[in-house]
């Protein structure tokens, strides 16, 4: 039995997902209805797909008429830092029983960004705060694009650059990373391989090469990158050391 | 296109993000995951968190009108106030709302 206490707990808890959740289901709910696809569209991709910017980059396949391999290698690039967030909840959802698929499931940015924290309550199976934690992130996601696509058909004002939102979002992604993170190397190699693979092949043919060159990038920059996170890891021991 | 088409889409980017998501969980179930993999796990998210910037602008034209200067504008705006106040919605929101207006009323 989840206490209401709990659920409270969990809701607090959510209350920054929950407000760039219904903002970013509303941008995404509107730009659907105004592409053509009203409400049963936006609550089943929402429900179904679960991938804040992967539903955006889903209207433009719809809307372009995309070809099956071509959405499905645009998903697979959109979506593969997915990959790496499972890595890291391998050993947390360990265990997690009849819960685990839907854990799985449930893993986006925002909701990664929660669990992965070591926040747990007291006297509480983390398995059942996991769930609730990514039950209702969904809940805020689904509900904000079902209200976008209510005021998509409402709206009379003009919403050209709604789309904007996803941008925005990335850019305040990246700008909370550099705020928090040492090391610049991988935001910068992103950019910078971004930018050189969007002028050699294109807007609609870059994010592939991208992709492949990110990698191959990190790869050959690994021995750099590892060796000044220990540098630097060394200079704030030293500092601690001094104070 | 066909809704018919328009499904299948849905149902191709559902099930390519549902692998994505376990397939960590299936490979790596033993806690053998190699360091080259966490390392790219580690490092990998500020990669693709910079390319996916450069994808949402990938549509502007810096050599002809309006320059690209709307996109500019509103995202040092996003950056700015991000870093001034680190509220992830007032950055969205008024990123998105001086992006509307630059669009609308200013680079017509």
């Amino acid at each position: 039995m989840i206490r209401p206490s709990l659920i409270k707990k969990a809701f607090i808890k959510t209350l920054p997902v929950m407000a760039g959740y219904i903002v970013l289901g509303i941008g995404f709910g509107i730009l659907l209805e105004k592409n053509g696809y009203g409400l049963p569209w936006a609550f089943f991709m929402s429900l179904l797909i679960y991938a804040g910017s992967m539903q955006y980059v889903g209207v433009s396949l719809l809307t372009s008429g995309a070809s099956v391999i071509m959405t499905a290698i645009t998903t697979l690039m959109v979506n593969a830092r997915h990959l790496f967030y499972g890595i890291s909840m391998i050993e947390k959802y360990k265990g997690a029983g009849a819960k685990k698929p839907y854990l799985m499931f449930a893993l986006t940015d925002e909701t990664y960004a929660l669990v992965s924290s070591p926040y747990v309550p007291e006297d509480v199976n983390p398995h059942t705060w996991y769930t609730l934690i990514s039950l209702m992130d969904q809940f805020y996601w689904v509900l904000g694009s079902v209200i976008g696509s209510l005021l998509g058909s409402a709206i009379t004002f003009n919403t050209a650059g709604i789309d904007f939102s996803m941008t925005a979002l990335f850019v305040t992604i990246v700008v909370e990373q550099w705020l928090t993170s040492r090391d610049h190397t991988a935001t910068l190699i992103g950019a910078a391989v971004s930018v050189i693979c969007l002028v050699i092949f294109g807007p609609s043919n870059f994010l592939i090469p991208a992709m492949i060159g990110i990698t191959l990038a990190l790869t050959v920059s690994r021995p750099f990158i590892e060796q000044r996170a220990e540098k630097k890891e060394q200079e704030e021991k030293t500092k601690e050391g001094q104070r | 296109m066909t809704d018919s088409h328009a499904m299948l889409l849905i149902a191709v980017m559902t099930v390519v993000t549902l692998l994505l998501r376990v397939l960590p969980f299936v490979i790596f179930s033993r806690g053998n995951t190699p360091k080259y993999i966490l390392y790219l796990g580690n490092v990998l998210p500020f990669s693709i968190m910079a390319m996916l910037v450069v994808y949402c602008l990938k549509g502007i034209t810096p050599l002809t009108f309006p320059f690209g200067l709307p996109e500019l504008l509103a995202v040092l705006l996003t950056a700015g106030l991000h870093v001034w106040k680190r509220n992830t919605l007032l950055s969205i929101l008024a990123g998105t709302i001086s992006y509307m207006l630059l669009i609308q009323l200013v680079f017509v």
